[in-house]
């Protein structure tokens, strides 16, 4: 249980400790290095209390259940070799995290970049244990968009925010690619488990998606882990800071490519296809990235190369995937992590010292800074593969396995004669490294004079070159438990355990070894001088830049082919898309029933009422008329949509919808309030449009007519052939049998409303307050159209004299309504329960009352006698009903759960009291809120034009003055 | 009935398809309006039409679910009233505001080029 508890911890911990972390001050560098510590200083603890327990072979899993009915687990689990990559990552994290406080500078926000580095731990920490495959691809994306943010941390910077850019496009690109591989994994195995996939490494081989899963997963693997030809996004990734690219491209980032080889060679390796791709993509990486790395004058560009080789070499480890290649392949991993992050914290230190890492400016900086040279040429000296140090060690295991025999093919046969080829510009790039920056004639041209940094900087690379001393002499003692651990994790218990010797005697590899080392120094004598007068890159290949070919592809993938594609098939005009739309859903409903229906004729229909009909005749030709006249006569056709809703309305009643029929009645009440306010600022249409009479427009609107006949048709018929089928039985039923018993009302639609799904009109509501906002926010900036600013004719001239009390009758009887609309409107709400009402019409008849005080008088005369906050009432009706739906979980339900009961009162008798009532009372408030909003919004506007209008006359009769 | 609901239905659709279909912006909001009313029937009467039975129940005794209208789409309508308001009204506001920026009422901000 514990060590269960211990790995939740471990997942968390550097979550949280990012949220932390990005609330300190901009300036507290220390404090944010101290928590950081801490942190991963946590997790190495857990690490070392799980260490027992795994060393005796054990996996430990811890499952947190997440979405039970959907099986849906967070479940992690570790064994050997995800515990010594999580130490690596949790150790080498915490010597960055050292080494950062001293590299950034005071003017760096340090908040942000701790708190990347911590969710970037916690996401490669949670890649690494994650024991379902789906979640592990989650965790490398998210490794993937912490790395870009991480990169980018420079954003004043562009070539920062381009490496960012490319990196995150590259990986994630891949990362889509795994994540289609680990699904089709996952049907071929029938588990996301990971247990489960390792096992069926047979059926997947079998498989006829074998090849399919195998490309995408390689594609995966092979973008974050930098091979040939997406290495290109790693040596751009160098614009971020040090630090960064020291955690990023020694342990981390890339680290995560080879080990979803490595962890995944039992379950997708051992094919021939495996070997070729996998082994052939590695050599080729090795050979190209070490060949790079020479001709490279930036310190970082140079380590950068190397990283690509030296993880081309861990990928053909993982290709070969014999065991002794597995086990080398994981030696490398950590040698490489531990030797390439003191190099990278020693380029960054020259970096900070100097303030350049141009190798052709910077020379014998040994006699400057020598502890700091000491380090670096230890450590460019474990990448060369010098014996006694830990990278001779693995690339010894390398070349023992490139010599051996596997499987005869060509690429098995040349595999001795590659890896000599590669070693050799590893030693020569390594010894170019030490030999022009730290020997040679005192440097002249430096833009400061280097020393050695301060003590505390260089901790942290002094103990990783202890750490390649002590692992290179004696291996056996230090790494070699962790390592067999890690590789009987990877290839099963029955794995012989392996002994890691410094001295096999003179055999091939060492044979290997030496023509590497001595024809390296030639190459490097030879040429040193002609290297650093050519460009960057080898001779010829350097033209060829995959940096610009992905920059091509990028403009033409997301800028070129898009507008061509848009000008070929897009358009920007309203109407042809709209009218796409209609005739896609005609189609498409024209498609699904055709053939499929039949009428059928049932029994026990309303009969045929000709009042009912004869109120249909004047509502179609209300409807017909409104679009006829809404082009030329919009209010003729503003009152004709009007008869039409009526006539709706009338339907509602008909048939058995009280309900409806009340909400509908008070809501065209309001729209057509709320149309006739928004006729005022529309441009006057007394002539003719130009070309309304010509052809064209008359053949547009002749082909609309087809088309909404058409559709108007269709949707006729549905709606016959649906309604004269018989009903069939559904949960409508259930809310009628339920309605009193389980929600306390007899208004059955009242309760659905309120009560069995309230969380629907909770969403309703709050479209509401949304709508309600975003209204008022539109109008805050609004400006009329010219022509419409002025005073409307109406209101000018000798017309207007004889007009101005025109209203005065009704708007007497306007505002002696006010309290009885008032009393409605309660009584609407609080017989909503039991019969037609509730807090939606309820609501509107109390905009309505408020409203009829607006048309009644000014609304000057109106805001000086009731303070309406409409805004505050939207607030308090969500309140309301959120917090009744939040009250039931005092009492142990669900979200909105409702009670209901009634109350003996004295003298009123029982009263329905329902929880349901309090939520109705916030959807109550809500409404009156949200509707007068955008009313006086709207209605507004005429004082602000005239505020407006008065502010531009002042200055012109100034003028006029 | 049912004949004439749905010739009502297909009406006031085919009305509000037209102008939805139309370039100024005061006929695409009034053929919201009248779609609006189109669809609102059309759902309703999935629960068939009834006479005289709203959705009233007793207090007490045997509840027989066939002598009463469907609640449900009556619900699932009274929702959709409520939010086809909200959508008229922010279409509103969008429309005399973009009128007001681009002095035109034409539905794409501009007049069609002659």
């Amino acid at each position: 249980m514990i060590q269960q508890n211990l790995i939740l911890i471990l997942i968390f911990l550097p979550f949280l400790g990012a949220i932390a972390a990005s609330t300190l001050s901009v300036n507290a560098h220390n404090a944010a290095a101290w928590l950081s510590g801490a942190v991963l200083v946590g997790g190495l603890i857990v690490m070392a209390a799980l260490y027992p327990a795994i060393e005796e072979g054990r996996v430990l899993r811890s499952v947190l259940t997440w979405i039970p009915s959907l099986r849906l687990n967070l479940s992690f689990r570790i064994d050997g070799f995800a515990w010594l990559f999580v130490t690596l990552v949790l150790g080498i994290g915490l010597l960055v995290v050292l080494y950062a406080r001293y590299y950034l500078s005071k003017s760096d926000p340090v908040p942000r970049f701790y708190c990347f580095l911590l969710a970037f731990t916690g996401a490669m920490v949670g890649m690494l244990v994650s024991g379902n495959i789906i979640m592990l691809v989650v965790f490398w994306e998210l490794t993937s968009v912490i790395s870009f943010l991480l990169i980018g941390y420079w954003y004043h910077n562009p070539a920062a925010r381009d490496g960012a850019r490319m990196a995150l496009i590259v990986t994630a690109t891949g990362g889509i690619c795994l994540l289609a591989a680990m699904l089709i994994l996952g049907q071929i195995v029938g588990s996301y488990d990971l247990d489960r996939v390792l096992a069926s490494g047979e059926v997947i081989r079998a498989h006829p998606l074998y090849l399919t899963v195998l490309a995408l997963f390689l594609i995966g693997a092979f973008t974050k882990s930098a091979q040939f030809p997406f290495h290109f996004w790693l040596p751009n990734a160098m614009a971020a800071p040090t630090p960064v690219s020291a955690f990023l491209h020694s342990a981390t980032m890339v680290k995560a490519g080879v080990f979803l080889l490595v962890r995944f060679s039992p379950a997708l390796g051992g094919s021939e296809a495996w070997f070729f791709a996998v082994t052939g993509t590695g050599m080729v990486t090795l050979i190209v990235g070490a060949v790079f790395a020479l001709f490279r004058h930036d310190l970082k560009g140079l380590l950068a190369y190397s990283t690509i080789s030296h993880l081309g070499l861990i990928t053909a480890l993982a290709g070969i995937g014999s065991t002794g290649a597995i086990v080398a392949a994981i030696f490398h991993i950590a040698n490489h992590a531990v030797f390439k992050a003191s190099l990278f914290m020693a380029a960054g230190i020259i970096d900070h010292e100097s303030g350049t890492r141009d190798m052709r400016r910077l020379s014998g900086l040994m006699r400057l800074m020598p502890v700091t040279g000491t380090l670096a040429i230890v450590a460019a000296a474990a990448m060369a593969g010098v014996p006694l140090l830990n990278g001779f060690l693995s690339k010894e295991m390398f070349f023992a396995e490139a010599a051996s025999w596997h499987n005869g093919s060509w690429l098995d046969d040349a595999l001795p004669y590659l890896a000599t080829f590669a070693s050799i510009f590893a030693v020569a790039y390594s010894l170019r490294f030490i030999m022009t920056v730290f020997f040679g004639p005192p440097p002249t041209d430096l833009p400061k004079m280097p020393h050695e940094p301060s003590p505390w900087m260089r901790r942290p690379v002094e103990l990783l070159v202890l750490i390649c001393l002590l692992v290179g002499i004696l291996p056996g003692t230090t790494l070699g438990p962790v390592l067999n651990m890690a590789a009987r994790s990877v290839l099963g218990p029955e794995t012989p355990y392996f002994s890691i010797a410094v001295w096999h005697g003179f055999n091939t590899p060492m044979i290997m070894s030496l023509i590497a080392l001595v024809l390296g120094a030639v190459l490097y004598f030879v040429f040193a001088a002609r290297i650093s007068e050519g460009p960057e890159g080898p001779p010829l290949l350097h033209r060829i830049r995959a940096q610009r070919i992905f920059e091509r592809m990028l403009l033409s993938l997301s800028w070129k082919w898009p507008r061509v594609l848009h000008r070929l098939f897009g358009t920007e005009r309203l109407q042809p898309q709209l009218r796409l739309i209609v005739l896609l859903s005609f189609a498409a409903g024209a498609a699904t029933l055709w053939g499929g229906i039949t009428f059928l004729q049932k029994t026990g229909l309303p009969a045929f009422d000709p009042a009912f009909a004869l109120m249909w005749v004047v509502g179609g030709v209300c409807a017909i008329g409104a679009a006829w006249q809404a082009k030329y006569h919009r209010f003729a056709s503003l009152a004709l949509l009007g008869g039409a809703g009526v006539i709706t309305c009338l339907t509602f009643t008909w048939f058995s919808a009280p309900d409806l029929a009340v909400t509908q009645l008070l809501v065209e009440v309001v729209t057509t309030v709320l149309l006739l306010l928004g006729l005022r600022w529309l441009p006057k249409r007394r002539e003719e449009i130009v070309g309304d009479k010509l052809a064209p427009a008359r053949i547009r609107r002749a082909w609309d007519l087809v088309i909404a006949g058409a559709s108007g048709i269709g949707i006729a018929g549905i709606a016959y052939v649906m309604m004269s089928r018989p009903l069939v039985p559904g949960i409508g039923d259930w809310f009628l049998k339920n309605a009193y018993h389980e929600g306390g009302g007899t208004n059955v639609v009242n309760v659905i409303l309120v009560d069995f799904r309230a969380f629907d009109t909770f969403g309703e509501i709050s479209v509401l307050a949304i709508v309600g906002i975003t209204v008022y926010a539109l109008l805050r900036r609004f400006r009329p159209g010219a022509e419409s600013a002025g005073l409307p004719e109406q209101q000018l001239g000798e017309e207007a004299e004889a007009l101005k009390d025109y209203l005065v009758v009704p708007s007497v009887i306007m505002q002696w309504m006010f309290p009885v609309m008032i009393v409605m409107s309660a009584y609407l709400f609080f017989r909503g329960h039991d019969l037609p009402g509730g807090g939606f019409s309820a609501g509107v008849t109390l905009a309505i009352a408020l409203l009829l005080q607006y048309l009644a008088s000014t609304v000057r005369w109106v805001e000086s006698h009731i303070v309406i906050l409409p805004i505050r009432w939207m607030g308090l009706g969500l309140l309301i009903s959120c917090g009744t739906g939040i009250g039931a979980w005092l009492f142990g339900y669900p979200f909105l759960t409702a009670h209901a009961r009634y109350l003996d009162l004295p003298l009123i008798g029982k009263v329905p009291a329902a929880t349901a009532l309090l939520f109705d009372i916030g959807v109550y408030a809500l409404v009156v809120g949200a509707t007068v909003l955008m009313l006086i919004a709207i209605a507004h506007q005429s004082l602000r034009s005239a505020r407006l209008r008065a502010q531009d006359e002042a200055p012109a009769e100034k003028e006029v003055a | 009935m049912e004949i004439v609901l749905s010739t009502a239905i297909g009406i006031l659709a085919a009305s509000g398809i037209w102008l939805l279909m139309r370039p100024r912006t005061f006929q695409v909001i009034v053929g919201l309006c009248l779609l609006s009313y189109a669809v609102n029937l059309f759902i309703f009467s999935m629960g068939r039409l009834t006479v005289g039975a709203p959705p009233i129940m007793p207090k007490d005794g045997f509840v027989n679910p066939t002598a009463y209208a469907d609640p449900l789409p009556q619900a699932l309508v009274l929702t959709a009233i409520v939010i086809s308001f909200a959508t008229t009204a922010l279409f509103l506001v969008v429309m005399i505001a973009s009128r007001g920026m681009t002095g035109t009422d034409h539905v794409d901000g501009q007049e069609r080029e002659q």
